[in-house]
């Protein structure tokens, strides 16, 4: 069975841990009550990371526009190609939605993004309580949304390596597995 | 016809004169005052909800003009209920203890067309230093407009104590910056 491209996977992994430790380190700042180093640390944390989340979204969506994933096992029935394909769309549209939604978030509650401390990015809506309150509800469920689909796509993942052993998920693995190599 | 312009005239001086010699009042939904300051180099520009403006101004003698504005520190908001709840704390303004934040003009010096230089003393959380800062002044529908921006270092008035001495995290530079409108 054909893999997915190096660029392709390298790209699938970076953006597996980017996700979840900006997810983690969400829930971590939030939960701080009040104001203090930690969490001011934190959140800027979590901003630069959803900011690198979303150029490598681009990129990545960039090389799937010009590519076409390897094939599926031909085992695989319809329905569970229409509901990989759906799945996979919902995936990218979130990695843009989520980031998107909590960048303007935070210029909605008055606080630009400066990527790294050291480069201003776009303010491109001034601060708008109304806005904000509704970004925050948004951003918030978006991400639910992300979790949720994400845990769908690594229980269908491990299905296909443990159940169906149809080689589905080697094609995104980083390292080839014995059996492939031969 | 001649002495009755000069009368006009005079009358005309005489009225505006006067005018001037009340103190201008504020608009305070003309007004405002805001600080900006850094967060990890992210420029924060937050308001004052409530504060108070005085000021003095003839526009034939600026020298003779005086300003007092009166800031209530706990009015500062930072954009969430939770955090102003924060900052009107011991570590920061302590707004209990010292509720307002005030500044008195000294000296009002003209410095070219539509610009004044401002002295006074700023007090906040019960320190007084000497300010100096340029004011631009400017006729807007019948009203005058003071606009300006003073920069100040938060440590010279104790703004953020115990680890919020560390200026890496919140910059010891702080924008203090105001509009005030106000009419004869």
């Amino acid at each position: 069975m054909r893999r997915y491209t190096m660029p392709a996977i390298v790209l699938h992994w970076l953006i597996a841990i980017a996700i979840i430790g900006t997810f983690t380190l969400g829930l971590v700042m939030t939960d701080i009550q009040g104001i203090s180093m930690a969490k001011i640390r934190y959140t800027n944390w979590h901003k630069w990371a959803g900011v690198t989340v979303l150029a490598l979204a681009a990129l990545r969506l960039l090389w799937r526009l010009f590519n076409h994933p390897p094939q599926y096992a031909d085992a695989m029935p319809a329905w569970q190609r229409g509901a990989a394909y759906g799945l996979h769309i919902l995936l990218y549209v979130l990695m843009f939605a989520v980031p998107l939604s909590g960048y303007f978030f935070s210029l909605a509650a008055g606080y630009p993004v400066v990527y790294f401390s050291e480069i201003p990015l776009p303010v491109l809506i001034g601060p708008d309580p109304e806005l904000r309150d509704v970004l925050r509800g948004v951003h918030y469920w978006l991400n639910m949304l992300l979790a949720g689909l994400v845990a769908l796509h690594v229980l269908a993942a491990f299905k296909h390596l443990l159940v169906d052993r149809d080689g589905v998920m080697q094609r995104m693995l980083p390292i080839p597995t014995p059996k492939e190599k031969r | 016809m001649k002495p009755l312009k000069a009368l006009l005239v005079a009358t005309l001086v005489g009225a505006s004169a006067l005018a001037v010699a009340v103190p201008l009042k504020t608009d305070p939904a003309k007004s405002s005052v805001s600080a900006v300051f850094k967060q990890m180099n992210v420029p924060v520009e937050a308001p004052f909800r409530s504060f108070t403006a005085n000021i003095d101004y003839d526009a034939a003698k600026p020298a003779a003009s005086k300003a007092t504005v009166e800031i209530n520190t706990a009015s500062f908001d930072i954009g969430d209920p939770m955090y102003n709840k924060e900052v009107a704390k011991k570590d920061w303004f302590n707004s209990a203890q010292f509720p307002k934040a005030s500044f008195v003009s000294t000296g009002i010096a003209p410095a070219g067309a539509g610009k004044l230089n401002v002295s006074g003393k700023l007090t906040m959380k019960g320190k007084t230093a000497n300010v100096t800062f340029p004011l631009a002044v400017k006729a807007e529908g019948g009203k005058q407009v003071f606009e300006g921006q003073l920069p100040i270092k938060r440590l010279a008035f104790n703004i953020g104590e115990g680890e919020w001495k560390d200026t890496s995290m919140v910059a010891d530079e702080v924008v203090i910056k105001f509009r005030v409108t106000a009419a004869p």
